[in-house]
């Protein structure tokens, strides 16, 4: 069961994107919160295995979603 | 009461152990006795009951704060134990301890590097699992480490130590005293403890091996006096007593220098009396009984499970001014009304506030008194005093009645009420009611409401509270009232809707019938319509323009029936169709969907009980009775009914030798076995549902089975075939029946009959009769679902719970973010679409109507506008 396909090409990984610091900051500031309130990906996901990412990295998610259309969500990564 | 109380603000709240010397500054008193009271009765001084530590016989003043029973809050003492013992609930701590430092120096059993190594680790452990995980995991790397059999800063060799449950150490199986546990502990520094994950400062280690014993108050373990005068003391009292005494015994026998074995002995009784003390529940040891032989209730017992402090006392609530019992239906109340026995509302009452307008009008009830209903049942002084009205003190009652009083006055009608049914598992089990005060001993209410609280009336019981305030009244009725509820949080569809023979009744009323305008005249008034003035001037009028009158002159709707047949509404006038449980129904109903969004919940209330009450005074005109001919089905279609069923078995045969000769080709993923068994459960259940369609073809028309069916009050066809023609396979776990005897289900088949009727298939129906084995088959899946049910109930309830604790705080902030209690972060856009379900239409916002409406009903082709940037969405 060895597969040399991309674990980031799968249909059923939706996309992830690193946000530079600049949307990272834009991001938080229109949320009002601190890194601490973003949900958590560890740095180690499979889906992450590709992208070069440290903790402290917000990472942008979209994936069809059932009641919109498309669904737009992130996640900070963290070690461990 | 009193206006001296001091406010202060909690900064922190901090937790540790309890030392010595604290222990002994804030007790009251030393006890050194084990007996309780003197011959008088009175408590002995130094005893455990000693009245420094607070009262609880009347009269008695307590010696350290003077004051009597129920104002004295009690006060600890403490005890003086002859020998150290352990704190049963600190054993994980004082092991990882004794496992981690040195026996020798105190020091941490790991290079300092190798801890700084670890650093960051720790740093996560500690946010996530909190001290324990911290502790566990440095043990961890000290037991990993080789230096662990020597230190490595004195180099003293260290020994295995190991727990003996539940409080026994060893050392390289030589066993360690509590003194020698203690002085090890004493060794280790602050510094050091606090890389442990311990803060010295508050809980010092050597803390929790006990050399004093906390004694708590009198108050939280009160004696009672049974009726023969014989007092009976708490089981912590007992308890006490136990380590009292045991502690008297080791002292003497000490001093007495008795052999070492004799000490060891009443030492570790000692150990066991303490641990028993604080935990009766400790898996290695027999739990402390009373003299009959049940387990005594101690500190833990008294905290933890369902009936302990937390969940019973603390989390589970109690109330007053409520009532609970069986509910039965009344078609007559509305359906934001709740019928009260008389009975109840003598009890439950509503202060009243008496001021110099109400004075007269509240005196009457105070006049009545508690018997006679209208009346009360206590006044309050305005400085907070409670009286109650006997027929002693009504009279004077009434002269002292002035206002500033409170008169709590009898339950009346239209007065608030909070009516529920557990279990409550979503917000619609709880809502407001207006009171009707009736005849009889049950709880009333309208059917259409049964719905949301999944009531019926086959001795169901529901509760009744009363709001004692004007906020919360004013809060049950503007948040609670049942026609702010039609509407469901999770569907945005209502949830309250016609049932049985309202939409029966509905359904033969919108058919093609006619009356003359008398009859229609009296079916309307029978339906509490007085207005007539919007039926047509003729003589005689149609089904359709009697349940037009209910509906708004302005209403255009169009939409659905069951059947599929279009429902044309247009400007309060039924056109085309007829009104079934697709669109008066609870859950379906667009139609009761679109009035609440136009008319508001007050209307669509008010429409609701008169369509209901419409469809049942056209019941009452008309008759609806289940005929036994009804299930008469014609000659044809019996004969065609019975090919169908003879065609489906012929075809299981012939899989039958298809799946024995091995020719049939298997399924994916399925072994042969299983794909036949599969194929033939499909067989069968598409002859069964063939069988159906023949029966609703050939139904007779109009008749009451067909009427009920139609508009989707009860049954289905499938049940009407049951009875009439083909009650169909009996499933068991997703298949035929199998099991049973060796190779067949029962002994009146061949072994290994795999023909329909032989594996659960029933050919005939209920009115012609079972054969015996039916029987069997339809018993099989009966006790199969009931099971199912039994089980399945608590399971879901568990997870539910679960669910609904985790998620409680969750709520959606202005910036359409889910957040928790914390500030963070569930969900970035509430549903990932912004809608709030409750304000769509099945989650789904209706954009046509909306620019239909804002043009004025002229559609644009443009559609496909983003249903959130709509302004009108909401
Ligand atoms: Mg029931
Ligand atoms: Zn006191
Ligand atoms: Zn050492």
């Amino acid at each position: 069961m060895t597969s040399t396909k991309k674990t980031s090409k799968h249909e059923l990984i939706p996309v992830h994107e690193k946000l530079s610091d600049t949307e990272k900051e834009k991001l938080l500031s229109a949320l009002g919160i601190s890194f601490r309130e973003i949900p958590k990906i560890r740095k180690n996901d499979p889906a992450l295995a590709e992208m070069d990412v440290k903790a402290g990295d917000i990472i942008k998610i979209s994936r069809k979603s059932v009641t919109a259309k498309n669904t737009v969500f992130y996640r900070g990564v963290t070690d461990v | 009461m009193d206006n001296q109380a001091i406010y202060k603000k909690i900064g922190s709240i901090g937790f540790g152990l309890l030392d010595p010397i604290t222990n002994k500054k804030m007790s009251a008193a030393k006890i050194v006795t084990p007996e309780l009271y003197d011959r008088e009765g009175y408590p002995v001084d130094g005893g455990l009951m000693d009245i420094r530590m607070g009262v609880i016989d009347p009269g008695l003043r307590c010696k350290t704060c003077g004051q009597k029973i129920k104002e004295c809050p009690g006060h600890f003492g403490y005890m003086e134990l002859a020998r150290p013992v352990i704190h049963i609930k600190f054993v994980t701590l004082i092991l990882s301890l004794l496992r981690g430092t040195c026996k020798n120096c105190g020091k941490i059993l790991i290079p300092p590097e190798k801890i700084a190594e670890h650093a960051a680790e720790l740093k996560v452990l500690e946010e996530e699992g909190g001290d324990e995980e911290r502790r566990k995991f440095i043990t961890d790397i000290i037991y990993a480490s080789k230096i662990a059999t020597k230190c490595p800063h004195c180099k003293a060799k260290q020994q295995k130590i190991t727990l003996e449950k539940p409080y026994t150490f060893l050392e390289d199986d030589k066993r360690i005293s509590p003194i020698e546990i203690r002085s090890r502990l004493e060794k280790i520094s602050n510094e050091e403890l606090a890389i442990m994950g311990v803060k010295g400062e508050s809980a010092r280690p050597e803390w929790a091996i006990l050399t004093i014993l906390a004694i708590p108050p009198v108050t939280m373990r009160p004696s009672i006096t049974l009726e023969t005068g014989e007092r009976s003391e708490d089981d912590l009292t007992h308890k006490l007593g136990d380590i009292v005494r045991i502690n008297q015994r080791l002292f003497e026998n000490i001093n007495a220098g008795a052999p070492e074995i004799i000490i060891e002995d009443l030492w570790d009784l000692l150990q066991y009396h303490v641990t028993t003390f604080f935990d009766n529940e400790i898996a290695q040891l027999p739990p402390a009984r009373h003299r009959n032989g049940q387990p005594l209730k101690t500190i833990t017992e008294r905290i933890k499970s369902k009936e302990g402090r937390i969940r019973h006392n603390l989390a589970g609530k109690r109330t007053n001014f409520s009532a609970r019992t069986v509910i039965s239906p009344d078609p007559m109340l509305s359906i934001n009304e709740v019928g009260v026995p008389e009975l109840i509302a003598r009890k439950l009452t509503v202060p009243e506030r008496v001021t110099e307008w109400n004075l007269e009008y509240l005196k009457e009830f105070v006049k009545k008194g508690p018997e006679n209903y209208p009346g009360s049942n206590y006044i309050i002084r305005p400085d907070g005093k409670k009286k109650k009205i006997t027929s002693e003190t009504q009279e004077s009652c009434v002269e002292e009645l002035q206002p500033g009083y409170v008169v709590e006055r009898h339950l009346m009608d239209g007065d608030i009420a909070i009516f529920n049914r557990q279990p409550s598992l979503h917000r619609m089990s709880m809502m407001c009611h207006k009171v009707r005060i009736l005849p009889g001993k049950t709880l009333r209410l309208n059917v259409a409401v049964c719905a949301p609280y999944n009531a019926d009336f086959d001795g169901d019981e529901m509760n009744l509270h009363i709001p004692q305030t004007e906020e919360a009244r004013a809060e049950a009725e503007q948040l609670m009232l049942v026609q702010t509820q039609i509407i469901s949080p999770r569907d945005g569809l209502a949830v309250i809707g016609g049932t049985q023979d309202a939409l029966s009744g509905n359904y033969l009323l919108t058919g093609e019938t006619e009356f003359t305008r008398r009859k229609a005249i009296e079916i309307l008034s029978s339906a509490g319509i007085s207005e007539f003035s919007r039926l047509p001037k003729k003589e005689k009028i149609t089904g359709k323009e009697i349940f037009s009158i209910l509906i708004p002159e302005d209403f255009s709707f169009r939409g659905e029936t069951k059947d599929g047949h279009p429902l044309i509404i247009k400007k309060g006038v039924l056109m085309e169709g007829r009104m079934d449980s697709a669109n008066l129904g609870e859950g379906a109903g667009l139609f009761l969907r679109s009035i609440h969004k136009q008319y508001g919940p007050e209307f669509t209330a008010d429409v609701l009980s008169k369509i209901f009450k419409l469809g049942i005074a056209v019941l009452m005109q008309h008759g609806q009775s289940a005929v036994l001919s009804d299930l008469d089905l014609p000659h044809k279609t019996k004969e065609s009914i019975k090919k169908i069923i003879e065609e489906a078995e012929e075809k299981i045969d012939d899989l039958i030798v298809e799946y024995k000769k091995e020719t049939m080709d298997t399924l994916p993923g399925r072994t042969l076995k299983e794909t036949f068994e599969t194929k033939c459960l499909e067989t069968l259940n598409k002859a069964r549902n063939k069988v159906v369609n023949a029966v609703s073809d050939s139904s007779v028309e109009g008749s009451h089975f067909e009427n009920m069916v139609r508009s989707g009050g009860a049954g289905k066809f499938l049940h009407l075939t049951q009875m009439a023609a083909c009650v169909g396979q009996q499933a068991l776990r997703g298949g035929r029946i199998s099991s049973g005897y060796k190779d067949r289900t029962l002994s009146a088949f061949k072994k290994g009959d795999l023909r329909a009727a032989a594996r659960g298939f029933i050919a005939g129906g209920f009115k012609d009769g079972l054969k015996p084995a039916d029987f069997f088959f339809m018993g099989i899946t009966g006790r199969d679902g009931l099971m199912d049910t039994a089980l399945r109930t608590p399971k879901s309830g568990y997870l539910y719970r679960r669910l609904a604790n985790a998620m409680q705080d969750l709520r959606v902030e202005y910036d359409e973010t889910v957040r928790d209690s914390g500030g963070k972060i569930i969900q970035f856009q509430y549903g990932e679409d912004g809608v709030d379900v409750s304000k769509s239409e099945k989650g789904k916002i209706n954009v046509k109507r909306i620019v239909e409406n804002a043009t004025g009903g002229k559609t644009q082709s443009r559609q496909s506008r983003d249903v959130r940037n709509s302004p009108e969405a909401n």
